[in-house]
């Protein structure tokens, strides 16, 4: 049987703590405001870029497509995690941004595999490789904290997956803000170091940021 | 034909009720189609409403809420207080989350997917709690406190038999008995009744309750 004494007196309480919002714009809008935050942040590091380098990396196909991969999946993960936040959307929107993250690990790979099949490609060194680190988890950082605030102010009924969708979109703005900065090809040992990062940050997204999403004060 | 056989009479009844129950509800479904598309013009307006700060609007959208947020929630499989607790989750986080509408879309999937996962949440956290695993035999075992099937034909053959016992007793001890026992009268009101003596009733009655004792046990021994 109903409690229906109990519902109304939550119908008094909520209707007599009214106060008017304005709609949430639209999920596109709102991924579209995020990235423009993302490439803001790209121009800030833009003195930093070397432009000969970045033109002689885009040449290589490989590389050029694995950026192109990134570019999409920041762009597909951010609009998803914004899909996801709105209730009454599908969870199918999940799956968008995996075609480009397909595309984007694969091209990736194919770089290690050309590395692999031509012997004698220089190998990146230690410290290369702790820039990279840095410079990814550096960036994916502020770029998660900024989308997980955004995706704060919808209410995402299955925070995780939103989370998780968040540091996709985080981790792949990061990959594509790194590659004017790539001192090297990619290498195997590369690629796990952005796996790596790409997966802690997801993972981390999807612990804490999922947490933050969930408990959101009413 | 094999349906028939694997279940028992009882089940194959069951079943065909309840085909017939479905076949009614799709028919009245389709009927309602309309009053359905009218009901959402009608919330998704209250919504909107609500979002610019009408709490008139806001009341009435909320308590039409109240049936959609518990039916999400007995379709999850909650019962009883269950349900009343998953409604109040879904009323709050309707209240949190009333930003995230965009007037521009239907109302009801985006009341009845917050519903749900309200009720998921729910049936989570519940089923997080230690529970008793015997349950299901304490539940076999448990006896019904109503009547058993025949209890009334029992209690009615006891009254005869006490009728027939009470009959055969000797004149001044049968009305001891109806009067003192059945009527419940006071001694005073007896012995003005029946001209006696208080203390003849007094024997009276001791000696009926004696003689119906033993052929009542007598009755229970055949």
């Amino acid at each position: 049987m109903s409690d229906l004494g109990r519902h109304d007196g939550l119908v008094e309480d909520l209707a007599s703590h009214l106060d008017p919002v304005r709609p949430l714009p639209a999920p596109g809008s709102r991924a579209a405001l995020w990235l423009a935050a993302a490439v803001l942040l790209g121009l800030a590091l833009a003195t930093r870029y070397s432009a000969a380098g970045l033109a002689v990396r885009m040449a290589v196909p490989d590389m050029a497509l694995a950026a192109l991969g990134a570019v999409l999946t920041a762009v597909s993960a951010a609009y998803a995690a914004f899909a996801t936040s709105v209730p009454g959307r599908s969870a199918a929107w999940a799956l968008l941004p995996l075609p480009a993250a397909a595309l984007w690990i694969g091209a990736s790979g194919l770089g290690c595999l050309r590395d692999w099949l031509v012997p004698g490609a220089p190998l990146a060194d230690a410290g290369e490789m702790r820039g990279c680190f840095g410079f990814l988890v550096g960036v994916s950082a502020p770029l998660s904290a900024i989308l997980v605030l955004m995706l704060r102010r919808a209410c995402p009924l299955r925070p995780n997956l939103t989370a998780a969708l968040a540091g996709l979109a985080a981790a792949a703005a990061a990959a594509a803000l790194l590659v004017p900065f790539h001192p090297h090809d990619t290498t195997v040992s590369d690629l796990v170091v952005h796996a790596g990062v790409v997966a802690g940050v997801i993972g981390l997204n999807a612990l804490a940021g999922g947490r933050v999403l969930a408990g959101r004060p009413g | 034909m094999t349906l028939t056989l694997a279940l028992g009479a009882a089940e194959t009844r069951s079943l065909v009720a309840g085909t017939r129950a479905a076949l009614q509800v799709a028919t009245v479904g389709r009927r309602i189609d309309g009053a359905g598309m009218a009901l959402e013009g009608e919330l998704a307006a209250l919504m909107a409403a609500a979002q610019g700060g009408d709490a008139a609007a806001y009341r009435a959208l909320l308590k039409a809420c109240l049936p959609v947020a518990a039916a999400a929630a007995r379709a999850q499989g909650l019962r009883g207080e269950a349900v009343d607790d998953a409604v109040q989750d879904t009323l709050m986080t309707v209240h949190r989350a009333r930003a995230t509408y965009d007037p521009a879309r239907p109302f009801l999937p985006w009341l009845r997917a917050i519903a749900r996962r309200r009720a998921i949440d729910r049936l989570r956290r519940d089923g997080r709690r230690p529970r008793e695993v015997h349950d299901p035999l304490a539940y076999e075992g448990e006896v019904d406190p109503g009547p058993l099937p025949g209890a009334g034909l029992d209690a009615r053959e006891r009254g005869a038999a006490l009728a027939r016992a009470v009959a055969a007793l000797p004149e001044g001890q049968r009305q001891a008995v109806e009067h003192l026992g059945l009527r419940e009268l006071s001694l005073d009101e007896t012995a003005r009744l029946t001209g006696r003596s208080k203390g003849a009733l007094k024997v009276n009655l001791h000696r009926a309750l004696k003689a119906l004792r033993a052929s009542l046990t007598r009755g229970e021994d055949r």
